[in-house]
């Protein structure tokens, strides 16, 4: 089993989607929310995933899918 | 020496850790930075003793977040700050001083900085092989450290990076990786391969280190300033941490009473193309939404910052601002430093006088005010930036006629 930990940022119009909760379902991974500010306009989550390294990409995948911006947690580490 | 590293402790919940190659709080994901023993520090460090150390940043040592005396980079730090008078008395300011750290060696940007606090501390914790994602300078410098210092190194980078910037990397004979993919397939990559291999990337794993080489350019400025710290300054942001490090030096110099005060405002400077940051603190948000980068200032373009929450914190803590200019603005920047300095800066030295030159006409900076606009890189790196806007040479025959008849100068009798 992997562990990977991602930053998820939502769109505006997927703020009451219960998106973490869909792709829990849809995807045979476990998250795990460490953090989050979700607010009217904005959010976002530092999550772990826990689940076969592949299902992970897919499920990651799957946010993309719906919307969501899928970084890892260090954020952006191109300089 | 003394021992003046206490922990790595988390930014958000204060969770602490050994000093080792960890970045991310297991606890709250949240980012680690290193916490000093300030009251021993305190005991050693004065201002004498900085003033008789080596003319680098290692004089600052005390500081910084190393154990031994095995240094990397022996000859990073301790550029020249320029009192600007010519660019001062254009912009209307009487006391302009520019940090230039085109000169920072070995790789003529402020990089050089970060990566000899990298390198050096990621020796201690016993790794032989580094490595980063980098665009430009960070690679550079990277390269140049590890081949300097016998390491071995990898460095990626996107498939479609102009040619000059990967001979700069090739020159070192490091490993470098061309990625098949843009920016965000580099940036993943790079963190998966973190998480695999027992290397020190040195902006992942070794980035709690590696960031507080920023705080030597606050320190070197106060020093160079006759120990006071500027009214006002202008950093370029990227991720962001170069802007709430110098804010960082400066505080540290002042809890150790070696500055009286500090009352600096931390000013931000970003490219329109890519101002998370500064567009967040424009509209008065405490969060920044991120952004595609499109920009001439490539070495500004990171458009999910690592530190933007901590960069708009520390502009609100000091008074300072955030403004942002366009690239057509960047490159008259550039031109205008090198026109009155003899400074020629790249894009991000672009980025920062245009916004001095803002926030000045917004009378953010006034007349008086002690300010330090930092340059962070050469403009030899950003050529192309500047290469269609600086005009031709005069082409004349070898004779002394045309000469004196192309720039209109009076024969002598």
């Amino acid at each position: 089993m992997a562990k990977l930990r991602f930053h998820i940022r939502y769109p505006e119009e997927k703020i009451p989607s219960p998106i973490l909760y869909e792709i829990g379902k849809e995807y045979q991974v476990v998250p795990s929310i460490r953090r989050a500010d979700v607010r009217e306009t904005t959010g976002w989550m530092d999550v772990e995933f826990t689940g076969e390294a592949d299902e992970i990409d897919r499920a990651v995948q799957g946010l993309r899918q719906k919307g969501c911006m899928v970084d890892p947690i260090e954020l952006n580490v191109v300089e | 020496m003394i021992k003046k590293m206490q922990s790595l402790v988390c930014r958000e919940c204060g969770k602490e850790y050994p000093t080792q190659d960890i970045h991310v709080c297991e606890l709250c994901f949240g980012p680690l930075e290193v916490k000093y023993d300030y009251a021993a520090i305190k005991q050693v460090m004065t201002r004498e003793k900085i003033a008789s150390g080596p003319h680098s940043l290692w004089r600052y040592v005390d500081l910084l977040p190393v154990e031994g005396t095995h240094f990397i980079g022996l000859h990073a730090g301790f550029t020249p700050l320029v009192h600007a008078k010519n660019l001062g008395a254009f912009l209307g300011l009487d006391n302009l001083y520019i940090k230039n750290d085109c000169v920072n060696h070995p790789t003529l940007s402020f990089k050089d900085r970060v990566v000899a606090i990298a390198l050096t501390r990621a020796r201690e914790l016993g790794f032989e092989t580094v490595a980063c994602a980098s665009t430009g300078n960070l690679a550079n410098s990277v390269s140049a450290h590890a081949a300097s210092a016998g390491m071995k190194c990898y460095v990626f980078i996107p498939g479609d990076l102009e040619a000059a910037k990967v001979l700069g990397n090739l020159i070192y004979r490091p490993n470098v990786v061309e990625i098949e993919g843009n920016y965000d397939d580099v940036n993943r990559l790079c963190s998966e391969i973190a998480g695999e291999r027992h290397w020190a990337f040195v902006n992942i794993n070794i980035r709690p280190y590696y960031a507080e080489g920023s705080k030597t350019l606050a320190f070197e400025t106060a020093e160079q300033l006759g120990w006071r710290a500027p009214d006002q300054v202008v950093v370029p942001m990227a991720s962001g941490s170069l802007l709430t490090k110098i804010w960082k030096g400066f505080k540290e110099f002042e809890k150790l009473g070696i500055l009286d005060s500090v009352n600096t405002k931390i000013n931000g400077a970003q490219a329109e193309g890519c101002s998370p940051i500064a567009t967040a603190f424009r509209e008065g948000r405490d969060f920044f939404k991120p952004v595609k980068p499109h920009t001439i200032a490539k070495s500004l373009a990171i458009g999910n910052p690592a530190d933007g929450y901590y960069a708009l914190k520390t502009a609100a803590e000091s008074q300072g601002a955030m403004d942002a200019v366009t690239d057509d603005e960047i490159v008259e920047s550039i031109k205008l430093l090198a026109q009155t300095e003899g400074i020629f800066a790249e894009t991000a030295g672009g980025v920062t006088i245009g916004v001095l030159r803002k926030l000045v006409k917004q009378g953010r900076i006034q007349k008086s005010d002690v300010t330090v606009a930092y340059i962070t890189g050469n403009g030899l790196k950003t050529q192309e930036a500047v290469v269609d806007s600086v005009g031709r040479p005069f082409r004349i025959p070898p004779s002394l006629s045309h000469f004196i008849k192309t720039f209109a100068i009076e024969e002598s009798a």
